[in-house]
């Protein structure tokens, strides 16, 4: 239930947050070295990272419980117990790769 | 029934019978959004996302400009397709949820056309500066 209700509040808070920034920056990115390079210092500022690191995480917890949506709409993964335990993996899956994203970023700028 | 009038005929039959079409259009997308935001997410890993110049030299490229404009669309419908299933289970009120449901229209194709105007700004610039027929504004 929990990932349930989650799936919806990723998605709208990608649907807000995550479009905006992403029109944000290819607008940036169109708009010249000076505006693009004051948007990177905002982004990689501390407010900038951390709406970042959510904003992957929101995005792999929606991406896998969409992911789980599609087992379940073709009729697999209803028994109590299995549903129980895809929604533990979706749930560790999204923190695994956004851990994994971020470090490996760290690891590629080292 | 009623027997009178259209809206006697159609009272207490449910829905408009489009919410399969809305159900498909959001499966679709989201397969859609799965493959093409895993490439953007690995593309900004990958690339140096800093840098002003290689970015604009790797977004100008047919096959970065055109998959990252179809993104824009999939992703605006998708939203527009998601947000308006949470509007139309939170806001009661028909006036407001009007209102708010053209808003959402306004957001997400805005969204969209912002987004792909500055994808073709960046890929037309790039081709203009190639050919010798004017100063990029990049």
């Amino acid at each position: 239930m929990a990932v349930s209700i989650l799936h919806r509040m990723t998605g709208n808070a990608l649907a807000v947050a995550g479009l905006i920034g992403l029109v944000w920056w290819l607008v940036a990115l169109s708009g010249g070295k000076e505006g693009y390079d004051a948007f990177i210092k905002l982004a990689s500022g501390w407010v900038g990272k951390v709406v970042l690191v959510g904003l992957t995480w929101t995005f792999f917890q929606h991406l896998l419980s969409g992911l789980r949506h599609f087992v379940m709409d073709v009729g697999a993964g209803y028994e109590l117990n299995t549903n129980k335990t895809w929604s533990y993996a979706v749930a560790a899956g999204a923190i695994f790769l956004t851990a994994a994203f971020w470090l490996g970023l760290m690891w590629k700028a080292l | 029934m009623g027997s009178g009038t259209n809206l006697g005929a159609v009272r207490g039959l449910g829905s408009a019978k489009d919410g399969s079409k809305h159900w498909l259009a959001q499966r679709v997308t989201a397969v859609g959004n799965l493959v093409l935001m895993l490439w953007l997410v690995a593309s900004l890993f990958i690339l140096p996302v800093g840098d002003h110049a290689t970015m604009v030299k790797w977004l100008a490229q047919p096959l970065v400009a055109v998959p990252m404009a179809l993104l824009l669309v999939s992703v605006c419908y998708h939203v527009a397709l998601g947000m308006r299933v949470l509007i139309e289970d939170y806001v009661h009120d028909e006036g407001v949820k009007f209102f708010a449901l053209a808003a959402l229209s306004f957001y997400t194709i805005g969204a969209a056309a912002f987004g792909i105007f500055a994808i073709a700004k960046v890929a037309f610039a790039a081709g203009t500066a190639a050919a010798g027929m004017g100063t990029p504004n990049v």
